[in-house]
């Protein structure tokens, strides 16, 4: 009789939560490309005194201009060609990843830390802390960043420590704001309410409870932050108010290049794709996570 | 709403004065303004003697107050490098700048609006993904690249525009294509999203149902509710807008507001750089004031709530 109604030999609690991840994530085409390229640039970037053919720094002025390789006069010596210095273009752009990876983590953490703190507060707590916070983000938007982060700068004086510090310090207006939504959301949700119940801390409840939750928000930002801060590094860079020479920022590269541009545009367009490349892959990546961390995808 | 405007403008006047001491101390907090007006090899006496002269060495708060006290009477004070009035100076960049921003949101919505109506009512069609690959390319590429190759390829090889200046209407293309782009993403996905929600509610089945022509539900029901949120973007993407134009501006030679910035960003013209980020920044409060107010207007639940 029992053997009428027993259960049929399938696992009904079907694939754990974790495969069911790992499924989405290696079937999101642009994620799969994106985390590729992304993690191809970081190894070139750290492996880079291993790959580049010469000293980024080195010139000899009596190789100045040389064309790449794609050009009639092009030598696999110098496979991107040589700047007005003379100095080896593929090393300077293998070395110049470090700079823009460095920017884009650097001011994503300083930010993040900012902005986090200041939306998980508001989110959290409400009320006056909330007005307080609410009022700050909107004083920050109201400044205009390229302007403020430009003066700034070159009031210091440029170097690479000083932009990352700039940018970090400006630029949490959107952590704050995504996670002040995302924890007011979550902050009301049954398991807060429990573990309120069960007598935990407030910082025990934010940072077991509320902080797991609101993270796919946190990356997906930090992904979008990370890529606007190497593109505010580089057109910083580019007016000559951000890394100052003679550090190979693809930015800085492209301004140098300014003056042969007419005769020379390899000096631009190979700095440029390298930017862009940059900042699309790490983009996808971003996109990629928001798609598989919200089940259903975009649309 | 009389309520809800006073309230709103007050917090207006709120974010302007902190914006202005914010500007003001960061800026002087960075930089000794007498070396930077004493000029290279400058004797330690004579760095003194202009900080007196300035009255550089009040403490920074009497400082403030006296800049905002004279700003709010109209009188930025003088520009150290170009020698004039800097409210005149100013006065005389922002229209420029101004044209510049207006042309370059036009530019993002006249490109961004269609697009994102055609990827909203064929939703993950080859069109669909077309214009979302379009606009994750457009928000990698650098403005001041896409700025070079655009002065590459229209001005260098087929001579179609002039390089830089501010003559003429001909000297905006370039800049407003170079600055306009860039924004245009975002007014992309807001316009898809907004009209694949008001597609799918229950007065365009009606609409619909009525017999009405595909043309006419889709560009007067449903486009029209779905720009609602596109005039709030709007309004904070022109003040992105007027920023960002330092960068544009500086590459065309854009005799605008921006072009003033970066000029006196370089050569230390503090009183200028301030008012300028001070303006700037009022323009955006008076922007989102706008954009907020007749948000209530027409949605009595802002207000209320």
């Amino acid at each position: 009789m029992t053997e009428a109604y027993a259960p049929p030999l399938v696992d009904i609690s079907g694939p754990s939560p974790q495969a069911l991840l790992r499924r989405r994530v290696l079937a999101h085409k642009g994620l799969m490309i994106g985390a590729t390229v992304l993690v191809l640039i970081v190894l070139m970037a750290a492996l880079a005194p291993l790959l580049a053919p010469h000293d980024p720094y080195a010139q000899e002025l009596s190789r100045r201009l040389i064309p790449p390789i794609w050009h009639a006069k092009g030598t696999w010596a110098y496979p991107f060609g040589t700047d007005n210095l003379g100095r080896d273009y593929l090393s300077r752009v293998i070395y110049g990843a470090r700079i823009s990876l460095l920017i884009g983590f650097a001011v994503m953490v300083i930010s993040g830390l900012i902005g986090a703190a200041l939306g998980l507060a508001a989110g959290y707590f409400g009320g006056r802390v909330d007005m307080a916070v609410t009022f700050i983000i909107t004083v920050r938007l109201a400044m205009p960043l390229i302007l403020v982060a430009l003066a700034v700068v070159a009031m210091v004086g440029g170097s690479l420590w000083i932009v990352i510090l700039v940018l970090g310090l400006l630029k949490w207006d959107r952590f704050a704001v995504v996670m002040r939504a995302a924890t007011q959301q979550v902050r009301s949700l049954d398991y807060v309410t429990a573990a309120q119940a069960t007598g935990a801390s407030t910082a025990r409840i934010i940072v077991g409870e509320v902080l797991p939750n609101v993270l796919p928000h946190l990356i997906v930002v930090a992904s979008v932050e990370a890529a606007s801060a190497i593109l505010l590094e580089a057109a910083l860079s580019f007016l000559g108010l951000g890394v100052q020479p003679p550090l190979p920022s693809w930015g800085l590269m492209i301004a140098e290049a300014k003056t042969y541009m007419f005769f020379s545009f390899w000096l631009i367009a190979i700095p440029g794709t390298a930017l862009a490349v940059l900042v699309l892959v790490i983009n996808m990546v971003g996109d990629g996570i928001r798609d598989v961390s919200a089940p259903g995808g975009r649309g | 709403m009389l309520a809800y405007t006073i309230k709103r403008l007050g917090l207006a006047v709120l974010v302007a004065l902190a914006v202005s001491a914010l500007a003001f101390l960061a800026l002087r907090a960075s930089g000794d303004v007498a070396i930077a007006l004493a000029g290279e090899g400058a004797r330690a006496e004579d760095i003194e003697n202009i900080r007196r002269a300035y009255g550089l060495d009040r403490p920074l708060l009497v400082q403030y107050l006296d800049w905002l006290g004279h700003m709010l009477r109209g009188d930025f004070g003088q520009s150290h490098y170009f020698k004039t009035d800097v409210l005149g100076l100013v006065l005389a960049k922002l229209p420029t700048t101004a044209i510049l921003a207006l042309l370059a949101l036009g530019f993002a919505l006249a490109i961004s609006v269609p697009l994102g109506v055609i990827a909203a009512v064929y939703p993950n069609s080859a069109i669909d993904r077309l214009c979302l690959a379009l606009a994750v390319l457009g928000q990698a590429m650098p403005n001041f690249f896409f700025a070079l190759i655009l002065i590459m390829v229209l001005a260098v090889w087929l001579h179609l525009l002039p390089v830089s200046g501010s003559e003429t209407w001909s000297h905006f293309v370039m800049p407003t294509i170079a600055l306009g782009y860039y924004v245009a993403p975002p007014f992309m996905r807001l316009v898809r999203a907004g009209m694949m929600e008001v597609l799918a509610s229950d007065y365009i089945r009606t609409a619909r149902a009525k017999g009405l022509s595909r043309a006419s539900v889709i560009g007067k029901h449903a486009l029209r509710n779905a720009l609602v949120p596109v005039v709030a973007l709007a309004a904070v993407q022109l003040g992105f807008l007027l920023g960002g134009s330092v960068v544009i501006e500086t590459i065309f030679a854009l005799d605008g507001a921006g072009y003033l910035a970066y000029q006196s960003i370089t050569h230390m013209d503090v009183p200028v750089t301030q008012a300028l980020v001070a303006m700037l920044s009022f323009i955006y409060v008076g922007l989102t004031l706008a954009a907020d107010l007749a948000n209530a207007w027409l949605d009595p639940r802002i207000r209320v709530g």
